[in-house]
């Protein structure tokens, strides 16, 4: 037996809404691949950083990290519902498929907004806590809301909200922000558009029929393709600047740039892709591949800084 | 006070969800009892 609120009751129908959603619905609404991401860059930009933090700190931070980034990919669920439920990607969120109501979406994203920042902030600084806000703040607002459905470059700006994890994780270590954790950001930031557009190229469809402006959508295929391999080159050469700036090795170097030179090889096979394509295979290709990339290149930072530190070589 | 009858899958999910509700305010729990002892053993040696 449940006490019936009038908010319960859609007006005039007289209709009682109960929900059914599962906790694994609101996880889903967290974007937990994406979050696996944000983590992973998070952990990496704490090993990495000069200095230590208490093992639980740091745990309490990545777990601050996730779940602000999580709450923000609620927020992006909120308001993007109308086009996810036409999209044959995200049609089968929580929220276009009717398991979660948009407002309860809204109050789960903000809720845990204001709890990870609150905590960062509380238990490791108020910098990092700050970035944070402002990453949240960044891909929920000036992205989701903003850039996402007004300019094809919105991928490329909306790209920083991604590329803090690895700053904030840094400032939880060292309590600042540094041209080393500026780098870290700028190999996130430079690799989405590569890694963003090769997955619009094939799904550009579906963002043509909901009327968001990606960059195939509006500038065609050809200059897409293009921007990818700018990109691809731009990422490949960042990856490598830790090695130029001395807080990473010559063997680090290597790695990156041999990764590096596989990210641009994709993208020049998507460059060579006939126009009009519909199997898109290399596009898929090299999707596919920059996750590795992106993956490989902050674990080949993290074992270097490993190396180095216990001073096997 | 008006009540309804709530049917086997809206418990069950409810039932989910306090559930999932009593392990996270659990967890802050415990979060906060280890920032206070770390923050306190950090504190002394300090």
């Amino acid at each position: 037996m449940a006490v019936i609120e009038h908010h319960d009751t859609a007006a005039g129908s007289g209709e009682v809404y109960l929900s059914e959603a599962s906790p694994r619905d609101f996880f889903e609404l967290l974007k937990p691949r994406v979050m696996s991401l944000v983590v992973f860059t998070a952990f990496a930009g704490l090993v990495v950083a000069p200095g230590t933090i208490n093992p639980f700190i740091g745990a309490i931070a990545i777990l601050c990290i996730a779940v602000g980034a999580g709450a923000s990919g609620a927020l992006n669920m909120w308001y993007d519902a109308d086009i996810d439920a036409v999209m044959t990607r995200t049609a089968t969120r929580p929220i276009p498929s009717g398991r979660i109501r948009p407002q309860e979406a809204l109050a789960f994203g903000l809720t845990l907004s204001a709890f990870s920042v609150c905590i960062l902030g509380l238990a490791v600084n108020w910098l990092s806590a700050g970035l944070l806000a402002f990453t949240i703040f960044f891909y929920a607002v000036i992205y989701t809301m903003w850039l996402k459905r007004s300019t094809p470059q919105n991928i490329v700006i909306g790209g920083a909200a991604g590329a803090f994890p690895p700053m904030i994780g840094w400032a939880c270590v060292t309590g600042g922000v540094s041209i080393e954790s500026v780098v870290l950001f700028l190999i996130t930031f430079l690799w989405t558009p590569a890694h963003f557009w090769a997955l619009a190229l094939f799904k550009m469809r579906d963002y043509e029929a909901v009327g968001v402006p990606m960059l195939p959508n509006v500038a065609g295929e050809w200059t897409t393709k293009v921007q990818i391999l700018v990109y691809a080159i731009l990422t490949a050469v960042i990856a490598v600047v830790p090695t130029v700036l001395g807080f990473a090795s010559i063997g680090y170097g290597l790695f990156a740039a041999a990764l590096g030179l596989g990210f641009v090889w994709y993208s020049v096979g998507v460059l060579r892709m006939p126009e009009g394509d519909r199997a898109m295979v290399p596009a898929k290709k090299l999707f596919a591949f920059s996750i590795v990339y992106l993956f490989a290149v902050f674990s080949g930072l993290m074992v270097d800084h490993l190396i180095a530190s216990f001073g096997w070589v | 006070m008006e009540t309804i009858n709530l049917t086997e899958s809206q418990k069950k999910s409810r039932r989910g969800r306090n559930i999932a509700l009593g392990i996270v305010l659990l967890g802050l729990v415990v979060l906060f009892y280890i920032v206070t002892l770390v923050k306190f053993s950090g504190g002394m040696a300090g």
